[in-house]
């Protein structure tokens, strides 16, 4: 019996050998609603098909995604949350950054609308109404693309929510959604999160289509003169894939089946010579 | 109540479906709580032995060091290790942030204080005299406690369950250091919070009643050990 054992483990321990060489990782810092939409599953798996690279993918919020690239951690960076980007490459931590892609937030509640948020004109309208009502609303709290979009709209309502109806969840976009859920809360999350767990979970859209609502997402490569440790040909090589026709075809068609409609739209315009090197 | 039935349901035909992505979590969560045990089995078992029949000062400090240890939050040993082996860490040039070593070695940090310290208690109680009686006999130090732990492998093997279990069951440190990448890093216990998160329970039993499973067998296969053991006696 202690020589099966014995056994066992130096198979287990051969069978986790096998680690591909440092040039070939590429390492991706995302968001957690690239994640969660499983459309990063998708662009992982054209990415490594042909077999150069591996992605290793870590799906955190923006505000941390770019934390990675600030210490070099990350080699290119896929996030949303604009203004923060433009500092991050002003300050020389990341060069490139492409805006690509966008989708939209929407404004979740519980169906019975305690806040009478439905038919608010727009978001920040919405937002006074949640504060107004002192209705429950759950924030993501972590620095994330979403939650410095939730921070811009409660700027634009003219509201610091600091009272006892603000819960800071500290959570992804997944777990956040779950506790609003739980709590029957308002919310804000991108719609791509919201379609993916919309049959697990009783909230509705109380408020959409603002343009203030608007979610746009950036590919940025982190800084090499900065991290020489970075692999910058395999970020290279993943930014000018994600930025070519065929991912962009993958993107557009992505959730069509799934969901009945686009979640991403992709509005970089490529040009056919694209080529990075 | 009807979803919890539903979920149960749904769990049981997903593993007897034969999910592959599902079994390869399984195997990968199996692999790195193994490996992690059985090195901090070839550590804290003469590193506790040792500790326990030497006589030198500040000892009873160290004991009660390695004692606190039993206790040190996973989420603490994942950060210490993410910050050593992040790219501007110093360990940073092996590249094993978001790798299975790098969980391994967190998990190892997290099982070598239970280990040693339970190895500490099991030694101490063997009779003084009877390790003096072989040193005089002419043992070196080694030897003298290369017979003891023969006295006491069942306490030991208790010490190898309990380590094992406490890291098969960890989330906290994998979740730092490995990330939870697909195909990559995700354990049984990641995924499972991950699933949870998304509201996907029948996914999330289904994980959890194979973590059990697992559980269950390696502790069956020690605990025959154990009970095999017992009777040779």
């Amino acid at each position: 019996m202690t020589r099966i054992l014995c056994a066992a483990v130096i198979a287990l321990f051969f069978g986790c050998q096998g680690k591909p060489a440092p040039e070939s990782v590429v390492r991706l810092a995302t968001t957690t609603s690239v994640q969660d939409s499983g459309l990063l599953d998708i662009l992982t798996d054209a990415f490594q098909a042909d077999g150069k690279y591996t992605l290793q993918a870590i799906a955190v919020g923006s505000g941390q995604a770019m934390q990675l690239g600030k210490t070099g951690e990350a080699d290119i960076l896929l996030v949303h949350s604009p203004d923060d980007e433009k500092q991050f490459v002003a300050e020389g931590y990341g060069t490139d950054r492409t805006t690509f892609l966008h989708n939209d937030f929407v404004i979740l509640g519980p169906a019975a609308d305690p806040a009478k948020v439905k038919g608010a004109k727009n978001a920040a309208e919405a937002f006074k109404r949640i504060a107004a009502a002192e209705a429950l609303f759950v924030s993501r709290a972590d620095k994330s693309g979403t939650h410095k979009k939730e921070l811009k709209l409660w700027a634009a309502a003219g509201i610091k929510p600091v009272k006892a109806f603000y819960l800071e969840a500290g959570q992804g976009m997944a777990g956040t959604l779950s506790i609003a859920n739980e709590k029957k809360a308002y919310v804000l999350a991108d719609r791509s999160t919201y379609l993916a767990m919309k049959k697990n979970i009783g909230l509705e859209i109380v408020n959409e289509g603002d343009e203030a609502l608007i979610n746009r997402y950036s590919l940025i490569l982190v800084n090499t003169a900065k991290f020489p440790k970075v692999n910058a040909g395999g970020a290279r090589a993943f930014f000018g894939f994600v930025l070519s026709e065929p991912a962009r075809d993958m993107i557009e068609k992505f959730g069509l089946d799934k969901y009945g409609r686009q979640l991403f739209f992709y509005d970089y315009r490529i040009k056919s010579d694209y080529q990075l090197k | 109540m009807g979803f919890i039935a539903e979920g149960f349901q749904k769990a049981l035909h997903l593993i007897l479906s034969g999910d592959s992505e599902m079994f390869a979590i399984a195997r990968l969560s199996l692999a790195v709580s193994v490996l992690a045990t059985a090195a901090a089995v070839l550590a804290g078992v003469p590193l506790g032995s040792w500790l326990a029949v030497k006589k030198f000062p500040l000892k009873k400090l160290l004991i009660a060091l390695v004692n606190t240890g039993m206790g040190l939050p996973p989420v603490v040993a994942g950060l210490v290790v993410m910050l050593f082996l992040s790219r501007s860490g110093p360990l940073g040039f092996l590249n094993w942030l978001y790798t299975p070593t790098g969980m391994i070695i967190a998990q190892f940090i997290i099982a070598l204080p239970i280990i040693t310290a339970l190895s500490i208690s099991a030694m101490q109680s063997v009779d003084p005299k009877f390790y003096q009686q072989v040193l005089t006999l002419g043992a070196s130090d080694w030897q003298a406690i290369k017979i003891c732990l023969k006295e006491i492998r069942l306490t030991v093997l208790a010490a190898v369950i309990a380590g094992f279990g406490r890291l098969v069951a960890e989330v906290g440190a994998v979740m730092i250091v490995g990330g939870n990448i697909r195909h990559q890093t995700r354990m049984l216990t990641t995924a499972t919070v991950m699933e949870t998160q998304m509201g996907n329970f029948d996914m999330a039993i289904a994980l959890g009643l194979i973590l059990l499973a697992l559980s269950f067998a390696v502790n069956l296969a020690l605990t025959l050990i154990q009970q095999d053991k017992v009777r040779a006696r």
